[in-house]
């Protein structure tokens, strides 16, 4: 097989994928349902998938449902990302003890797991090119970054049905795969059968899919991979008119529609976490109890946490309004200064993981609404 | 002889910039040359202050004593600009210290005889009125960042 | 204006990890007025020197306790010399001012943008400071006098609380006698045995011997009274491509990945701290941002 290769494999082909991925050193990662959620985790076979269940999400809210459908991947995103794999909560960066006169670090990291993820979205596929350009598109290369990201095998997914919350249409991240990914499937149930269209992206995807039983894709079988598509782009919970809209919110700033979200905003960073782009990290020094030995840990952080923006003396965002202010504005329009693209992929979790339902498309909607009407 | 020499100061300086010749000639007849050597008070607090003084030369500074930490100075005046705005209101009374920090040589406006004429001419009035303001704001703002105490402890 | 440098390890060797301090020794301490206070800094047994430009920062990290980001404000051209300014008013800075001499810390560095002082060759230049604004100033203007006869008129306005807290005091009075240079001081307050201005910096703006369409002003303080400062130049027919500020932000990695310094599309610790003001200037006014 050959990138660029399409192929269909039975449903009953995953369990050996999931098989082939561990063979070569990886451990794979998938969804799997948890605590009335899906959440990415450990994957020991297919069984461990979400078959059977999906997701209905709204502004607040989420629930998993039986579905009489067999569909392993009949759901979309949960409150999880890859960006916890490829960017951890928590990481070491060095060490240091103390020596006669001063100290000595070791900034040795040692080889973390590779990972095979099992299940990337478009929306998370996009999120992962938009991470690589903020790690690895600057003057500083992050190394614990580059090393994760290098190691990582991606199978993605591509959406059937949108989500109650999901707008990638609008972000133009979906809702199929861009490039990016070794091997992309897509669930096929098209009268009555449980087939995935296998899509080859890379040389190892090649090698990986060669392992697989497979016949070459035909076209009903394209023809059912387009429709699911079409489908989801149909579904689509949320719009977001983009055009504009960066230099919209720069000439926003001292509008009153922040102090309205203020009122409801708990400055929980919930959105934060669950953002799949979000990257802001703090530098935490520890050291044990006798000082004598110290670590320096990234650990994520918050734009909406009063520290974020303290200089001595004070924060310089203290209201919760200038702090949503901040994250909106560097989501949907300074992302483009620093980085040449939106920092949204329009994946819809802010929204449902939002405890009060604030919905980033109805702030955008209000502002645009407000300068239509020479406000 | 001396009045020629005091339009042509007068006129010089920054404060009366652009007043009209007629006018520039009605103040100079409240005008007197005044020297105050370094150390000597050019207004006490509570004390009549009916005249104000455009320096020409020196420093003087703006104090005020405070039981405990002596004489603090909050401002200082020096060559071009203008001290004294207590001839503007009744009773005419210094709020403030000022002292001559160096040789202090300055024109002295009386008081009495500007207000008189700015009575009968009231367009002088104005003019007179439109300058002090423009002085007294610029002092308020000046003073309102020495509150804010950007390089004390706190924010700044 | 000089490019973010990642890092300078001098001569030949291997390359510094941005994210690695390397051990530095304190050489110096000497107390500064109130709670401000110097540190010199040799690299420690080994250890390379770093060239930095006028204007850069490094991270500063006491074993344990913490790392903050310090101006760097002694001479760009003796690098073998780090030199950092501190006020004592968090954790680590008290931690730094408990440092003595052979004590080591951690340096991670240069960081940040400079002070245009090559832009400002044939151009005169004005120097703003407040407060401790004047540590990460003092750089360019050692590079300035340095190189005198490329530069125009040179002025230096600095403004302090009290005569108490006057930085580098001795090296004022220094520089207030040079032919070439002019200085002029003013304090918040002062008492009777203060002979110079009382007064806020701006109004020493005001006065300045200045041409508007031939300087570069430099300016370093509390945000607001760079605000000011800004204002009163603008007032003298200073445009504001022809001013610089060097802005603060919380920062944490100082290479631009971990968000905090962020000042609306800025990462201040990699497009700054040095910045033009009429790229900042809409928003420099604008709160909370």
């Amino acid at each position: 097989m050959e990138p660029g290769d399409r192929a269909v494999i039975p449903a009953s082909q995953l369990e050996p994928l999931i098989g082939a991925l561990r063979q070569r050193g990886y451990t794979v990662v998938g969804p799997r349902p948890r605590d009335g959620a899906v959440v990415y985790d450990v994957l020991d076979g297919a069984s461990d998938l979400p078959v059977g269940w999906t997701d209905l999400q709204a502004g607040g809210s989420y629930r998993l449902e039986k579905s009489d459908s067999p569909a392993y991947f009949g759901f979309r995103v949960g409150p999880h990302s890859w960006k916890q794999l490829l960017h951890p909560p928590t990481l070491t960066r060095w060490r240091a003890r103390r020596d006669d006169g001063g100290f000595t670090i070791d900034d040795t990291e040692p080889a973390p797991p590779r990972y095979a993820f099992l299940g990337v979205r478009a929306c998370e596929l996009s999120a992962i090119r938009i991470q690589d350009r903020v790690f690895l598109g600057g003057p500083y290369v992050d190394a614990s970054y580059r090393t994760r990201r290098e190691g990582a095998f991606l199978v993605a997914v591509n959406c059937a049905e949108a989500g109650g919350t999901c707008f990638c249409a609008s972000m133009k991240t979906g809702p199929r795969v861009g490039p990016g990914f070794d091997l992309a499937l897509t669930e096929l149930l098209d009268g009555g059968r449980h087939d995935f269209l296998l899509e080859v992206g890379t040389k190892e995807g090649a090698e990986v899919a060669g392992e697989l039983r497979s016949r070459p894709a035909a076209e009903p079988d394209l023809a059912a991979s387009e429709a699911a598509s079409r489908h989801a782009e149909e579904t689509m919970g949320r719009r977001l008119e983009t055009e504009g809209l960066p230099e919209l919110l720069c000439r926003r700033y001292e509008d009153p529609r922040w102090d309205e979200v203020a009122r409801r905003c708990l400055a929980c960073a919930n959105c934060t976490m669950v953002c799949p782009t979000c990257f802001c990290a703090t530098v935490e020094d520890v050291t044990d109890l006798r000082g004598q030995e110290a670590e320096r840990r990234r650990r994520w952080d918050s734009c909406f946490t009063l520290d974020f923006s303290y200089v001595h003396g004070g924060s310089i965002r203290t209201s919760p309004g200038a702090r949503y202010r901040q994250w909106i504005t560097h989501k949907l329009a300074t992302w483009h200064d620093q980085f040449g693209t939106s920092g949204c992929v329009g994946c819809g979790r802010c929204i449902t993981w939002c405890p009060v339902g604030i919905d980033i498309t109805e702030e955008a909607r209000a502002l645009q609404g407000l300068e239509s009407q020479g406000g | 002889m001396a009045v020629l020499t005091f339009e042509k100061t007068l006129g010089a300086h920054p404060f009366f910039k652009d007043l009209l010749p007629i006018h520039l000639d009605t103040v100079v007849g409240c005008a007197a040359n005044v020297v105050f050597p370094a150390g000597e008070f050019i207004f006490r607090e509570d004390q009549p202050a009916d005249r104000f003084f455009v320096v020409r030369h020196g420093k003087a500074a703006v104090e005020i004593f405070a039981p405990g930490r002596g004489p603090v100075t909050i401002d200082t005046v020096e060559e071009g600009e203008v001290l004294g705005w207590s001839w503007l209101f009744p009773p005419y009374m210094a709020h403030f210290d000022v002292r001559a920090l160096t040789l202090v040589r300055a024109l002295s406006l009386d008081g009495a005889c500007l207000r008189a004429k700015c009575e009968k001419d009231p367009a002088l009035g104005y003019e007179l009125m439109k300058r002090f303001n423009q002085v007294v704001v610029q002092r308020l703002e000046a003073t309102r960042m020495q509150l804010l105490d950007l390089y004390g402890n706190g924010r700044g | 204006m000089a490019t973010a440098a990642v890092e300078t390890a001098d001569g030949p060797g291997r390359a510094t990890d941005p994210l690695r301090p390397e051990p530095f020794v304190v050489k110096q301490v000497t107390k500064e007025a109130g709670d401000t206070f110097t540190l010199a800094l040799v690299p420690a047994a080994g250890g390379r020197f770093r060239r930095f430009a006028p204007g850069q920062f490094n991270m500063l990290y006491v074993f344990g306790v913490g790392e903050v980001p310090i101006s760097i404000s002694g001479d760009p051209a003796r690098p073998e010399l780090l030199v950092h300014t501190i006020r004592a008013v968090g954790t680590t800075t008290r931690a730094l001012q408990k440092l003595g001499k052979g004590d080591q810390v951690g340096v991670r560095g240069p960081f940040g943008t400079a002070w245009p002082v090559d832009e400002a060759h044939g151009q005169d230049v004005l120097i703003v400071a407040g407060g401790i604004g004047l540590a990460p100033l003092r750089p360019a203007l050692y590079h300035v006098l340095l190189h005198r006869g490329l530069y125009g008129r040179v002025v230096l306005l600095y403004g302090a609380r009290t005569p108490k807290d006057i930085l580098y005091a001795r090296e004022l009075r220094d520089w207030r006698s040079r032919f070439d240079l002019d200085v002029e001081v003013t304090v918040d307050r002062a008492t009777m045995e203060w002979q110079g201005a009382v007064g806020v910096v701006t109004k020493l703006v005001t006065r300045a011997p200045l041409d508007p369409a031939s300087a570069l002003a430099f300016i370093c303080g509390p945000e607001v009274m760079i605000r000011f400062a800004a204002m009163a130049l603008q007032g003298r027919g200073v445009p504001d491509r022809r001013l610089f500020v060097s802005m603060e932000r919380n920062m944490k990695c100082a290479v631009g990945i971990c968000g905090h310094c962020q000042f609306g599309r800025h990462f201040v610790c990699k497009d700054g701290p040095v910045f033009r003001y009429d790229a900042i200037h809409p928003f420099f006014g604008m709160r909370e941002v």
